[in-house]
């Protein structure tokens, strides 16, 4: 990397922070405990609109993984979920009714609440309806695995975000709150991911999955990217370009070996696959509040399922971390 | 007699004091030595643990860097602090703070018993240590090394190399040998006397305080100068990961520690409780102890870890593997084979590559249309789209991911120069690529379609020019893929020839010859649409020159090429 790459790069990861800095007045106290978080905590950020059904189950999930605190922005819910949020006794949440698209879909929240109070911190960052997998995590806490990237002087852990779907069609299917969502949505593409490198920022490009091949068949390129680091070890210095896909300063983007080796990575299973998206489809086509206008939404609105819905015969089911591993879709890398 | 423990701890005290107070129950003195950049809340917390233990005691603080001097000083004023202050002690054990005992203290006390005055300790000439990480071997010894390589690394490496330019190579005191190995060791309290009443004693200090990392050398040279009986082995368990970092161990390890043959392991978790407890708790009474094993599941599973983290699994592109160009030398996971140009002349030919091969035979898998697969599936294996643009997109993503996913069932396709080209680079450059390829076969089609001339021509040319750029990538020398390459006249001239080739290379058991030809598609009048094609002004060059040929002539060849097979 040349010196002027250097500098432009230094001056992107500042202009970045300013901006989250600028955003901090669109958030509003709603309950704030962030006086219980202790040194070396491990916390999770999250910005969520209208989520209440999935919210139980997900703090279980990630209480269970042993994360300490939960830093939430509601941008806006009308379903309860903000109330609901503030009775738990290890969230503290912000309210705010500004753009989601202008706060960079989230982007400039999470950078703030991160820089003032993630720093030195093994921070999550996700969305509501993602759920961190990786090597042994049925036998070994969050915290050993974080325990374990400090020692070996790693940074940041990489994922794939595997896109979670039930056999048949959604409209089948009915969540109920609390409910582990991959017990309806339980099958998965195995190898259809598509890899390049992204020479600015350093990171892997990953497209693919159910949704490259359902909705975008014709316009792989407008495919959501897979790719995504929600476990880094926060410095004040660092910030998020855009959602979890890449960060700066850009050696946090390098998660992936380039000797022929595998780094220790994990999978984000996704469950946004369920019967709640009909409905978030159809609002969030009118509200073009997402990345590109919502346009991967329009896709999911106007795109008739077909008997199986997004299954096919190559589908895997879900059995566990293992499976994942050995389908070489998550790694474990030097962690034995 | 008994064993006393020097243990070293800097972190995780909790963890260490339950351990020291394991041991001390069994009646073994412990000596704990704390870093001194602990901090004091955290050890005035294990002093309350222990206050209860007249067998633990608590040394003097100093400072440890990790790889100096420190370490060995600690070490030697904890060993002499136990053997002053109990004469029962017959060995010396050197633990650490995050050691955990993986036998029952009783048994360690009976093997120690039967080996009286035997010092275990791994200690290797420098020249058979496969294990130093980092360049540093024998300049360990004949450089000095004052500054803390995890604190002052800039100063250290500097250092070096100074040193290094100006030739420097300290000797070492008068009969000693360099010798290495694991920190952690069991030495018997004659040797350890000895080493400390040693009259040289001034000289070697002031030699190993500048030796790099002398925790691994010092007792390890001094036991080969005044040990008697020395059993060169650690009874500590220990894994090192590719930066000579050491493995950690976790409640999912308890049946792979319970293997182990040595009495300790480490370094444990300290949230492993499930150890910990599994350990530290006496077992029932009447239970058999696992036999003893050798250690081949437990070296298994972290050689495993270094060849995956180091070398990763072949073919495989994820988000944790993604070589740079020329770190991948085998971009694919399986062998696999691609025929160029014979669909153009057979009749079914994957029906015939299925059968003959025993392989999964797709078609066209790069058609300008849509991905061909085997059966004419509406998707591939994986979850692969026969979608032509998301394939385009990718092209090398699509056909390693085919590859990744159908690992142990042998893979073909047809492919062709009508055909998405961007593969060329990556068949070449692929060991696992079998390709066989009849040039020239592009004319077949245009032949039969029976359209004019006039009208072919562009899209003849356009197809030869393909053609030939994709094979030639494929001949250039450094191609690393398996190629078989005929012309069209070469192919009429003898056209059961490439099959039987393709047989061979395969060598197929059982199908050593060709005994069933796939059915050959109607070639009249090729000779005369060539040389048509060339007094339109363009050079069919990549189908080699045709004699006139009519299809009696070919079936004829055909028959014989089926006498040669049965011979």
């Amino acid at each position: 990397m040349g010196l002027s790459t250097a500098f432009r790069l230094r001056m992107e990861r500042r202009r970045w922070q300013l901006r989250a800095i600028r955003r901090r007045r669109d958030l509003a106290p709603v309950s704030d405990r962030t006086d219980l978080i202790g040194k070396g905590n491990i916390l999770a950020f999250l910005s969520v609109r209208n989520e209440k059904p999935r919210l139980p189950y997900f703090l279980d999930y990630y209480r269970r993984l042993g994360v300490d605190h939960f830093l939430f922005v509601d941008n806006g819910s009308d379903d309860g979920g903000c109330e609901y949020l503030a009775a738990q006794p290890d969230v503290s949440v912000w309210r705010t009714n500004a753009s989601y698209r202008r706060s960079r879909y989230g982007t400039d929240w999470m950078n703030w609440l991160k820089f003032r109070y993630g720093h030195g911190h093994w921070t999550l960052t996700l969305d509501p309806d993602e759920f961190l997998v990786y090597p042994f995590c049925d036998t070994r806490p969050l915290s050993a695995l974080c325990d374990w990237l400090d020692q070996s002087g790693i940074r940041s852990f990489g994922t794939l975000m595997v896109d979670m779907y039930p056999k048949g069609p959604l409209s089948g299917l009915s969540y109920r709150e609390g409910q582990d969502p991959f017990s309806l949505a339980d099958w998965f593409d195995p190898g259809n991911y598509s890899i390049s490198k992204n020479p600015k920022y350093g990171n892997l490009w990953i497209q693919g999955g159910p949704r490259a091949r359902v909705y975008f068949p014709d316009a792989p390129e407008e495919a959501p990217s897979l790719n995504k680091i929600p476990l880094v070890r926060w410095d004040r210095k660092y910030a998020f370009v855009s959602s979890t896909h890449m960060l700066l300063p850009r050696g946090l983007n390098q998660v992936y070996d380039r000797k022929g080796g595998e780094k220790t990575s994990g999978c984000l299973l996704h469950a946004k696959f369920l019967d709640s998206l009909i409905e978030k489809a159809a609002e969030e086509v009118v509200r073009r509040e997402h990345f590109a206008r919502g346009r991967e939404y329009a896709a999911y609105h106007l795109t008739e399922h077909g008997r199986h819905g997004l299954w096919c015969k190559w589908s895997e089911r879900l059995t566990g971390w293992r499976q994942l591993e050995t389908l070489g879709l998550m790694s474990k890398g030097n962690w034995a | 007699m008994t064993v006393g423990f020097v243990m070293l701890a800097h972190t995780a005290l909790d963890r260490a004091a339950q351990v020291a107070r394991h041991l001390a129950a069994h009646g073994c003195p412990v000596a704990i030595h704390v870093d001194r950049r602990t901090p004091m809340a955290e050890f005035r917390g294990l002093e309350q643990r222990i206050s209860e233990e007249p067998l633990i005691t608590l040394l003097p603080r100093i400072a440890c860097d990790w790889g100096t001097w420190s370490l060995v000083s600690a070490t030697r004023r904890g060993a002499a602090a136990l053997l002053d202050r109990h004469p029962e002690i017959g060995h010396v054990f050197l633990m650490s703070g995050a050691c955990l005992p993986i036998k029952p203290v009783p048994e360690l006390l009976a093997f120690l018993k039967r080996h009286q005055g035997t010092d275990f300790i791994e200690s290797v000439t420098i020249r058979d240590v496969p294990w130093t990480q980092g360049g540093l071997s024998e300049e360990r010894f004949t450089l000095s090394f004052p500054f803390a390589w995890k604190r002052q690394k800039r100063l250290f490496d500097i250092w070096v190399d100074l040193q290094r330019k100006i030739g420097r190579r300290r000797r070492m005191p008068e009969a000693l040998k360099p010798h290495m190995g694991s920190q952690w060791w069991c030495l018997s309290r004659e040797t350890l006397t000895k080493i400390r009443s040693d009259p040289n004693r001034v000289a070697v200090d002031r030699y190993f305080r500048r030796v790099w990392i002398p925790d691994e050398s010092y007792y390890q040279t001094m036991v080969r100068r005044f040990g008697h009986r020395i059993e060169s082995m650690s009874l500590t368990l220990s894994k090192f990961d590719f930066q000579g970092k050491p493995h950690l161990f976790y409640d999912d390890h308890l049946s792979l520690l319970r293997t182990s043959n040595e009495f300790f392991a480490r370094k444990i978790w300290r949230g492993a409780s499930g150890l910990y407890d599994a350990f530290l708790t006496p077992r029932p009474a009447g239970e058999v102890p696992e036999p003893p094993v050798t250690a081949t599941e437990i070296d298994r599973v972290f050689a495993a870890a270094l060849k995956r983290r180091t070398e990763g699994r072949q073919g495989l592109l994820s988000a944790a593997r993604f070589p740079d160009p020329g770190y991948d030398m085998t971009p694919t996971a399986a062998p696999y084979s691609v025929f160029h140009g014979f669909s153009e002349l057979f009749e079914d030919f994957p029906g015939w590559i299925a059968e003959a091969l025993g392989s999964t035979a797709h078609g066209h898998l790069f058609a300008p249309d849509r991905a061909e697969f085997a059966q004419g599936a509406h998707g591939g294996p994986g979850g692969l789209s026969t979608s032509a643009a998301l394939r385009n997109y990718n092209p090398e993503s699509f056909l390693k991911n085919l590859i990744w996913s159908t690992r142990g069932e042998h893979q073909s396709f047809l492919y062709g120069p009508g055909d998405c080209s961007g593969i060329s680079e990556l068949l070449a450059s692929d060991s696992n690529a079998y390709v066989a390829a009849v040039s020239g076969t592009w004319a077949l089609p245009l032949l039969r379609s029976g359209r004019a001339i006039a009208d072919i021509r562009p899209e003849a040319a356009r197809l030869q020019k393909r053609e030939a750029k994709h094979l030639l990538r494929l001949r250039e020398r450094q191609t690393r893929a398996r190629v078989r390459l005929w012309t069209l006249a070469e192919f009429v001239a003898d056209p059961a020839l490439p099959l039987q080739v393709i047989i061979d290379d395969f060598s197929v058991p059982g199908a050593q010859h060709l005994t069933q030809m796939p059915r050959l598609k109607p070639m009249e009048g090729l000779a005369g649409f060539l040389q048509e094609l060339r007094n339109a002004g363009m050079s069919p060059h990549t189908a080699g020159d045709i004699p006139e040929i009519d299809r009696t002539h070919t079936a004829e060849r055909i028959g014989r090429g089926r006498e040669r097979g049965r011979r």
